[in-house]
């Protein structure tokens, strides 16, 4: 474990010395500003439902910009072998780069809390939908993530690893639509269940559901898993 | 300390490496060499646990490189070909980074004794994309022995470096044999003979010779070689030598010089000399010919393509 948050702590320094985590961090800042500000403005409502609605879109766009260089540019550059002849099993690797991802997103997500603030001070919200909401962020910020740590194990270059996981962020986005083409079909009803957002929007509007959490975590842990597969593999080529 | 028995690695249906078998004892610095291509950074990526066998076994320390991957790893420093490293990080931060993955006590004593030992000390916060060839092959090193590992392996640690930094690091490379196994691969040959006590010699994937340095020099010669030189060059001075008992043959080279095998152990000199002397040629020169590890080295990968 300890050698884990070494590499995600690794990570989490890395960002900050490109400019990557400031453009992403910029990015997403500008986007949920404007969410607030216009829906505030517009609906006179104490909370963050446009933000909490519009995230999916926000984090599909700017999570593999986080992602695509953790494992591609190691193994581009070599340091993959030092990495991979420490003594760090290939699970920790690909926990510790996830980990690293994720602290970014919780850091620019503790950006927002200023909303909070500001809600918190003029008005009065409902805090359960808020908590929910973020709950929900965290979740499915972290699937985003993980398809892009997937993606990034598989290829030495980054931007084919953003690309991949852009690819697989909008299948899983889109198979809800799949599930109604094949209507009420066992078929169906997988795609619908591999839906990337329909399992948020519950947490959007408040409501936090057992089912939908473990998508969320099965859908991380199975694409960390992978990952790691991927990395033992190159071992074998 | 490592024992390796018939290591065999295909990539696809090509061998790397086939039946790669060696030992190296505790303390040893063991040179690892070929030509490009033949199998040195394959073999090495395996003891290491970067990449498993197709076949045979390798064991560091008593581990199989395989099954106890992890124990093999905490015992091994190693520093690849291309020495891997993180330009944007300082050189502090890197070897940090490097101590706490392997989860080492005492991270700050343990970085400020590589980066010692390594002479990189001066360059501890500047960033690793910032130093010279010089200092990142260091940093490389420094890497490897953070954890004070029972062995090392060196993948062309003077690679790229200029002459006065090669001879730094094979100091330094000489300096931790002894109480650490070094194994380390080249294809400059003076590097072997002088940081190494033995050498195994590998050729498209197989073994060729493995022994002490001095033993392979003398195995391959079977026979000794005299070069004599005298003052007044004369076709009748080469007649003279043939007939000294234990020369075997006697080649001109120019300018008076004259090379001369003759039986081992025989020792033809003194009579040489005598010889000589007494016809009134004039000695000039006389020394023993060791055949160089180059010519070794050359006689056996030849051999091999034949």
């Amino acid at each position: 474990m300890r050698n884990t948050l070494a590499i995600a702590k690794k990570e989490l320094n890395n960002y900050f010395v490109s400019p990557v985590a400031y453009v992403v961090t910029a990015a997403f800042l500008v986007l949920c500003g404007l969410l607030f500000s216009l829906s505030l403005n517009f609906y006179r409502e104490a909370s963050m439902r446009s933000i909490f609605y519009n995230m999916p879109i926000i984090l599909v766009l700017l999570s593999p910009a986080l992602t695509m260089r953790l494992l591609a540019e190691e193994s581009r550059s070599g340091t993959i072998e030092l990495l991979l002849t420490a003594p760090v099993r290939d699970w920790e690797v690909v926990l510790g780069k996830f980990l690293g991802a994720l602290g970014l997103l919780l850091a620019m997500l503790a950006l927002t809390l200023l909303y909070v603030v500001i809600l918190l001070a003029y008005g009065n919200p409902d805090r359960g939908p808020l908590l929910s909401g973020y709950l929900g962020i965290i979740l499915l910020g972290g699937a985003t993530l993980s398809i892009g740590v997937l993606t990034s194990s598989l290829t030495q270059n980054q931007i084919v690893a953003a690309i991949l996981a852009f690819v697989g962020l909008l299948v899983l986005w889109l198979s809800g639509g799949v599930g109604n083409f094949f209507g009420g079909s066992a078929l169906g009803s997988i795609f619908s269940y591999l839906d990337l957002t329909q399992h948020y929007n519950d947490f959007a509007n408040g409501l936090i559901d057992s089912s939908n959490v473990l998508y969320y975590l099965s859908l991380i842990v199975a694409c960390l898993f992978l990952a790691s597969k991927s990395l033992e593999t190159r071992r074998w080529s | 300390m490592i024992q390796v028995e018939n290591l065999t690695k295909y990539y696809g249906p090509h061998p790397a490496i086939q039946d790669v078998t060696f030992q190296v004892k505790k303390g040893e610095v063991l040179g690892f060499l070929g030509p490009n291509a033949a199998g040195k950074t394959t073999t090495m990526r395996i003891l290491t646990g970067f990449m498993p066998p197709t076949s045979g076994t390798a064991r560091v320390a008593g581990y199989d490189v395989f099954a106890d991957s992890i124990e093999v790893r905490r015992r091994i420093g190693y520093m690849p070909e291309t020495i891997p490293l993180y330009p944007e990080m300082a050189v502090r931060d890197y070897l940090g980074f490097f101590a706490e993955i392997r989860g080492l006590d005492q991270k700050d004593r343990r970085v400020d004794r590589a980066m010692e030992i390594c002479s990189v000390g001066d360059r501890a916060d500047t960033l690793i994309g910032k130093l010279s060839k010089g200092y990142q092959q260091r940093v490389g090193l420094a890497q490897a022995l953070l954890h004070d590992p029972e062995v090392l392996i060196l993948d062309e640690p003077t690679v790229g470096l200029d002459p006065k930094q090669i001879i730094e690091v094979r100091e330094l490379i000489k300096g931790l044999g002894g109480e650490r196994t070094v194994i380390l691969s080249t294809h400059i040959l003076p590097e072997v003979s002088q940081t190494c006590n033995r050498v195994v010699i590998i050729n498209e994937g197989r073994v060729v010779a493995e022994d002490t340095t001095e033993r392979l020099t003398n195995r391959l010669q079977g026979a000794e070689r005299i070069f004599l030189k005298v003052q007044a060059p004369s076709p009748r001075v080469a007649a003279l030598l043939g007939k000294t008992p234990g020369v075997l043959s006697v080649e001109p080279k120019g300018d008076g010089g004259f090379e001369i095998e003759c039986a081992l152990g025989s020792e033809p000199r003194p009579k040489l000399a005598s010889a000589v002397v007494q016809a009134g040629y004039g000695l000039l020169e006389l020394r023993p010919v060791g055949m160089s590890l180059e010519e070794i080295f050359l006689k056996l990968t030849s051999n091999e393509e034949a």
